[in-house]
């Protein structure tokens, strides 16, 4: 809406916050965009002349997760990011209209911010029946490609949007696909996660926000600010692995002592993600910290991945190249229960049964 | 699960390296003048860590609160130089923390920006106050 209207900092400035303030702004958003605080003077720089992006929130095949994480989000609050800094313009779940307005309202957005809106997406696309998900009437199909056409870029919000999530497991029963799958002629940027960080969320509107730009994005479309590292690089607990010392249950010695969860399956290994850093609940904890694995809920294909509590099955990487006997050791018990694992992998896959709709129908 | 550690040794690590960071800052300050901020968001910080970090670094003589678009504390720790500055947002919800090695965290300062509003402001106020007078 208020693509021509006045820019960021004039909209603080009439909100009689001070330059002082602003400067507090743009230190908070470039931690919150996961940038180091030397880029403050270009964040002030380009939030001069910075204008509200009008950004229209399209929820397909999810469980609203995703806005329950967003509007938790409290670097800059949800309020204030829809208040002051973007121009939420749909979002059948936030917005007060509803029916026809509703609609009304998403296409007045698209035709006044023609080529410049942000289109918000979360869950996944049904290409089986149409009727499996709509909204207003109208399949998730056809308003993707319609909201899509006139946007800057679409940001697939949540694993479902990202990779399918949930409602793509095995076997996948509404045929969904994720919006990359449908999405090819615009930037599409992925926030996987189930949900993702709040603060992940609002950095990526926020960068939008901010240079006008998408951020820098890995194979994955995903932002690299935020998914440049794996949570196991980034734990606090990751000297143990070097170590070798493991929490082998929930409650034994090593488990008290916080030692690596890698044998209790956590997948931070090879998951991308914040969370040992940006940590959630406002900073407090992330599940590791709370003595549990990561289940590695920002990664493709997650859902299908086997048992969230058996350890993976390879030894990781980077330890290889630790020195001393302590990694050896840490590096020898990885192999050791890498070997079990794949035994136990093969034994199970062997005796997997697929249970398909019809079969569950019958059952009833 | 447990909250608190069953040893010390399970939930320490990163607080000594950035100690050591710290220290690299302030000869950096010393010698060019050069100003260092850390963003203790971006850190790997296990539940002792920071406690142990904010120990090692103790109280200073300076503890002023900013009160833009919310609290921000800005209190100089036992290490002249090493401020730790922390903005919180209108609810009192914390949104970002900063370790600053600097003589003066920018914050504390004036802005130019305000100072030139601030002069405008004072000229009309007094121009106001003058023709009541009269």
């Amino acid at each position: 809406m208020a693509i021509d209207g006045p820019t960021i900092a004039e909209v603080l400035r009439q909100q009689g916050i001070s330059r002082r303030g602003f400067l507090k702004f743009c230190a908070t958003t470039a931690s919150l965009m996961a940038l180091p605080p030397s880029m403050v003077p270009a964040i002030a720089a380009a939030l001069q002349h910075a204008r509200r992006p009008s950004v229209i929130w399209l929820s397909f095949q999810e469980c609203t997760g995703c806005t329950e994480s967003l509007t938790r989000s409290h670097s800059p609050s949800i309020e204030g990011l829809i208040l002051e800094q973007i121009s939420l313009d749909y979002h059948h779940t936030l917005q007060a209209a509803s029916g026809t307005a509703a609609e009304a309202a998403r296409e007045a957005a698209m035709r006044e911010n023609a080529g410049k809106y942000l289109l918000v997406v979360d869950g996944s696309i049904p290409l089986g029946n149409a009727g499996f998900s709509t909204i207003a009437g109208i399949s998730n199909l056809d308003m993707l490609k319609e909201t899509a056409a006139g946007a800057a870029a679409v940001i697939a919000v949540g694993t479902c949007a990202a990779y399918g999530g949930i409602p793509a497991a095995q076997p996948n029963p509404t045929g969904a696909v994720p919006v990359s799958a449908i999405i090819k002629d615009k930037p599409v940027l992925n926030v996987p996660g189930c949900p993702p960080i709040p603060v992940v969320i609002t950095g990526v509107l926020a960068h939008f926000l901010t240079f006008g730009s998408l951020p820098e994005l890995d194979a994955l479309g995903r932002p690299k600010a935020f998914y440049g590292e794996s949570i196991h690089d980034r734990c606090y607990r990751r000297p143990f692995y070097d170590q070798g010392k493991f929490a082998e249950t929930f409650d034994d010695e090593g488990a008290r002592k916080g030692w690596c969860l890698f044998k209790l399956g956590c997948k931070g290994p090879v998951t991308y993600n914040a969370c040992a850093t940006t940590k959630w609940n406002q900073g407090v904890s992330f599940p590791i910290q709370s003595g549990h694995g990561c289940i590695g809920c920002s990664e493709p294909g997650f859902w299908d991945a086997g048992p969230f509590y058996k350890a993976l099955s390879m030894p990781i990487g980077p330890a290889k190249a630790a020195i001393g006997a302590a990694a050896v050791a840490g590096l020898a018990a990885g192999a050791a229960v890498a070997l079990r694992n794949r035994s136990a992998k093969k034994s199970a896959q062997a005796a997997h049964q697929k249970v398909t709709i019809d079969d569950l129908e019958k059952s009833k | 699960m447990p909250s608190t550690p069953a040893d010390d040794e399970a939930w320490r690590g990163n607080a000594l390296p950035l100690l050591n960071e710290i220290r690299h800052a302030l000869d950096r300050l010393l010698a060019s003048g050069e100003t260092t901020v850390i963003d203790l968001g971006a850190l790997p910080m296990g539940p002792q860590d920071e406690a142990e970090l904010l120990a090692a670094l103790g109280t200073g003589e300076v503890d002023a609160t900013i009160n833009a678009g919310g609290p921000s504390s800005v209190r100089e720790t036992a290490f002249h130089g090493v401020w730790l500055v922390t903005h919180r947002n209108e609810t009192g919800e914390t949104q970002a923390r900063f370790i600053e090695v600097a003589f003066v965290p920018e914050l504390l300062m004036s802005q130019r920006e305000d100072v030139a509003d601030s002069a405008k402001a004072l000229s009309e106020q007094l121009r106001e106050e003058q023709n009541i007078r009269k």
